[in-house]
């Protein structure tokens, strides 16, 4: 692969040489740095910057035109700028997207939203409104079961790739996205590693402490990404943990706006968290994307066949109820925490489904709703402790 | 004919006729199931009823359904129905509910509506998705999304000959065929592409006839309003896509508003101003809600609903009868495209209407239960107003739930809108 502005340039060098409760610190650090460093270290090397909306976006294209892919996940800030963009009934993740960029937060080359829901596919409108950078949506195949599904997500691919190269000013060959994915299947074999470890041996890592380490991907090169859970994968399995007498849980909910980081550490303290959907896009494809042949086909063919499962996309081989019990399963849990955040449909309407599911199975679950600025949880984790007590001593 | 003679068989004949037509749809439904013939669950953005109507399916539209509650004051007991079935007060009012009407086994305030034997959607609207998945849950329905990508960027359409549209095109075509496998097989009766080439050809006059009332409000006064005339001639759209009786009537309402523009007769004695209305209707106060408008003398002489809840109709795309299936794939592109256009992409097609109608002001009114239509109205509102200088007014309430419906607070915005209507008119003409 060419080399490209950017590239070879460490934006997250602050975690190096550390013991791994201070790597973790530090991931911490960037996650709730609302200056967004390791984006603007980026920018100062000369690199560009592709922002994608949830839930998932083929990185790889991006990354293979040199672009650093960043995660728009939102943030659990004040939405000062976008508040007046927007009506009321929406969930807080479009406002503050919008918000980080409006405030200079994030410096954008190209912004791409997707066709997750109704109001995620009106960013592309929004933000086309109001900055010059091409805000486009990538039309990812509604219809999953269509036999021409994955050959018409090709030309999608292709299609995007065409614009990422208009703004990066260069042309991508199929051995460039070879190369990014290459570093992407090394990305997503280490993400399997610390779910296994999240799953095998909870007491290792905390949930907080996992998703941390995962979300700092959406924020840094790939590359450094995966020195860092190459360092920190080892580190975690010596740890000296003592297994506790905690259930076993999947949450579930976390598929675009996301919890705040000490709602995640609150519902870690009371229960082992063996398995969940947080960042799932970071997660979505799920084995190795071949390298040879035609790249993109290959990318197009993994997100349709070799993927994961969300309330935004419907594909009749994946029933989200039926995929929610199988990850239960799978993670040997004991009970299922079911959560929206406030004002997402498809994560409202889907709950409807997963409590009729997990009644059938007379698995017990806990229900609620968060919003990312919430501040206060005290009154959550005493329903969350009680729930998970009567379990306990059911 | 002579001009009184006209007037008294013309004018008023849309309303009228619509209201029949639509009265004996809902019945022909009623009579379905009765029958306990499963219908074809379709909706207003891509209902291909042209095609479903070749295997016989009764046509139901639940957004339709659902909006009738409202109408007629019902969705209240509806809503609270589903929702202690265990759906949020935050999610669409129009998937509610349905929700509360299959749970009273298709019993509707206007008759009974048949269960569902197919559902066929478009993603123009994603909670379409979401909402045939229940009845995938609720019924086992085969379902089908017949996915149509819409416009990447704003003001990025592409049309034929590009590789991107050739791509949707062919994506499009190839789904099409699946759905008609799908269909033959739940219907049981046999794909007949003459059957399709005869609904295609009344869905090409109806389109044709709607596209030219559309125009046709541009006369001064407006000769309908389209905020409640124009709902009923969207009822008569969506619900008789594709047959003979639903082209006749549009070919007559374009006569009739033919008649009206050249009579120089308005839907109001004194039309004072002009009106742009962007979002959905408010139909738990329908009535009231537009007369708030046209008690001080506005009229709405369009409305971004009539283009996206027509399915992109008002494009008046023609059909191209000697290659339907191809020409089936490319009209619904299209049209479906548009109308995701006038939802998401929306400033430039508000200036133009602003233009071509002459429009004194924009009412943008986005609404709780419909993320797809109102997530994008207020920056769409700012973006319009740097660039034209146009008397905006941005309300919010619900097209279902009356719970976020305050008939006090509308009024007090709406009459301090037509104040600043009235205060712009006479610094106008001192200037």
């Amino acid at each position: 692969m060419s080399q490209r502005p950017g590239a070879g340039v460490e934006v997250f060098p602050e975690w190096r040489d550390k013991p791994l409760d201070q790597v973790l610190y530090e991931c911490r650090e960037l996650l709730e740095d609302e200056e967004y460093p390791t984006v603007k270290r980026w920018r100062e090397a000369g690199g560009k910057v592709l922002g994608h909306f949830q839930v998932h976006f083929p990185e790889e294209i991006a990354h293979a035109a040199g672009f650093l892919p960043f995660k728009i996940r939102g943030a659990p800030v004040d939405a000062v700028h976008a508040d007046s963009r927007f009506g009321s009934y929406l969930c807080s993740i479009l406002k503050t997207s919008l918000e980080i960029a409006l405030s200079g937060a994030v410096e954008l080359d190209m912004f791409v939203t997707h066709p997750i829901c109704d109001a995620a596919r009106n960013l592309a409108g929004v933000f086309g409104r109001n900055f010059e950078y091409p805000c486009q949506i990538l039309y990812l195949p509604q219809n999953a079961n269509s036999r021409h599904a994955t050959s018409y997500l090709r030309d999608e691919y292709d299609r995007l790739k065409q614009t990422v190269e208009d703004v990066a000013g260069t042309s991508v060959s199929d051995d460039d996205i070879r190369g990014s994915l290459e570093v992407f299947n090394e990305n997503r074999r280490l993400l399997r590693e610390l779910y296994a470890t999240k799953r095998d041996t909870p007491w290792a890592i905390s949930a907080d402490e996992a998703y941390v380490l995962v979300a700092v991907g959406g924020m840094i090169p790939r590359e450094e990404h995966n020195e860092l859970l190459k360092a920190v994968l080892p580190a975690i399995a010596d740890r000296p943990a003592r297994r506790q007498d905690k259930l076993r849980v999947v949450y579930e909910g976390g598929f675009c706006e996301q919890p705040p980081l000490d709602l995640i550490r609150s519902i870690g303290r009371s229960c082992y968290v063996v398995d969940d959907d947080l960042l799932i896009g970071l997660r979505w494809i799920l084995e190795d994307v071949p390298t040879d042949g035609d790249p993109l086909l290959n990318l197009a063919t993994a997100y349709l066949e070799s993927s994961s499962y969300s309330p935004v996309q419907h594909d009749l081989r994946k029933p989200k109820e039926k995929m929610l019990l199988e990850r239960i399963r799978a993670a040997d849990a004991q009970a299922a925490i079911i959560t929206a955040a406030k004002m997402c449909e498809p994560g409202l309407e889907e709950q409807v489904a997963y409590i009729q599911a997990l009644e059938r199975e007379e698995i017990p679950y806990f229900v609620s709703e968060f919003e990312e600025n919430m501040t206060g949880f005290d009154g959550l984790e005493i329903q969350l402790e009680t729930f998970l007590e009567n379990i306990l001593f059911d | 004919m002579s001009p009184s003679s006209s007037a008294e068989t013309i004018v008023g004949r849309g309303n009228r006729d619509g209201a029949d037509l639509f009265r004996e749809w809902f019945e022909g439904l009623g009579v379905a199931a009765a029958e306990g013939r499963g219908g074809a669950y379709v909706f207003v953005m891509g209902s291909l009823a042209e095609l479903l109507r070749t295997f016989d399916f009764p046509i139901v539209f639940p957004e339709i359904n659902s909006l009738q509650t409202a109408v007629r004051r019902v969705a209240h007991e509806y809503l609270d129905e589903a929702e202690d079935y265990g759906y949020s007060p935050d999610i669409c009012g129009y998937v509610k509910a349905d929700v509360a009407v299959q749970l009273r086994r298709g019993a509707h305030p206007m008759g009974r509506i048949p269960s569902p034997a197919i559902a066929v959607n478009t993603n123009a609207c994603n909670t379409y998705i979401k909402w045939a998945e229940i009845w995938e849950r609720m019924y086992g329905t085969p379902t089908f999304t017949l996915d149509i990508p819409g416009t990447r960027q704003a003001g990025g359409q592409t049309w034929p000959g590009d590789p991107s549209f050739e791509n949707d095109r062919k994506y499009v075509a190839a789904q099409l065929t699946e759905l008609i496998e799908l269909c033959e097989k739940v219907s049981g009766v046999a794909f007949d592409i003459d059957r399709l080439r005869e609904n295609m050809g009344y869905a090409n006059t109806m389109s044709l006839g709607w596209k030219r009332v559309l125009e046709l409000n541009r006369s001064r006064p407006a000769g309908f309003n389209a905020l409640t005339d124009g709902t009923i001639y969207l009822g008569v759209a969506n619900a008789l896509r594709g047959t003979e009786q639903g082209a006749a009537y549009f070919k007559e309402l374009a006569e009739e508003m033919e008649y009206k523009a050249s009579a120089g007769l308005g839907t109001l004695a004194e039309e004072l101003y002009r009106l742009i209305f962007v979002g959905v209707p408010c139909y738990p106060l329908f009535r009231r809600f537009n007369e708030l408008f046209t008690e001080p003398g506005g009229t709405f002489v369009n409305s971004t609903y009539l283009w996206f809840a027509s399915g992109g109709s008002n494009l008046g795309f023609q059909y191209d009868l000697e290659r339907p299936l191809e020409s089936l794939a490319e009209g619904l592109l299209v049209s479906v495209r548009d109308a995701m256009d006038a939802m998401f992409f929306q400033t430039q097609i508000l200036s133009d209407m602003v233009d071509d109608y002459a429009a004194d002001g924009v009412v943008y009114h986005p609404i709780k239960s419909c993320r797809t239509v109102s997530t994008g109205l207020a920056d769409s509102r700012r973006d319009l107003m740097e660039s034209r200088d146009v008397a905006t007014l941005f309300i919010e309430s619900d097209m279902m739930d009356r719970r976020v419906v305050s008939e006090a607070q509308l009024k007090n915005r709406i009459d301090a809108y037509f104040e600043g209507l009235a205060s712009r008119r006479q610094r106008a003409a001192i200037r």
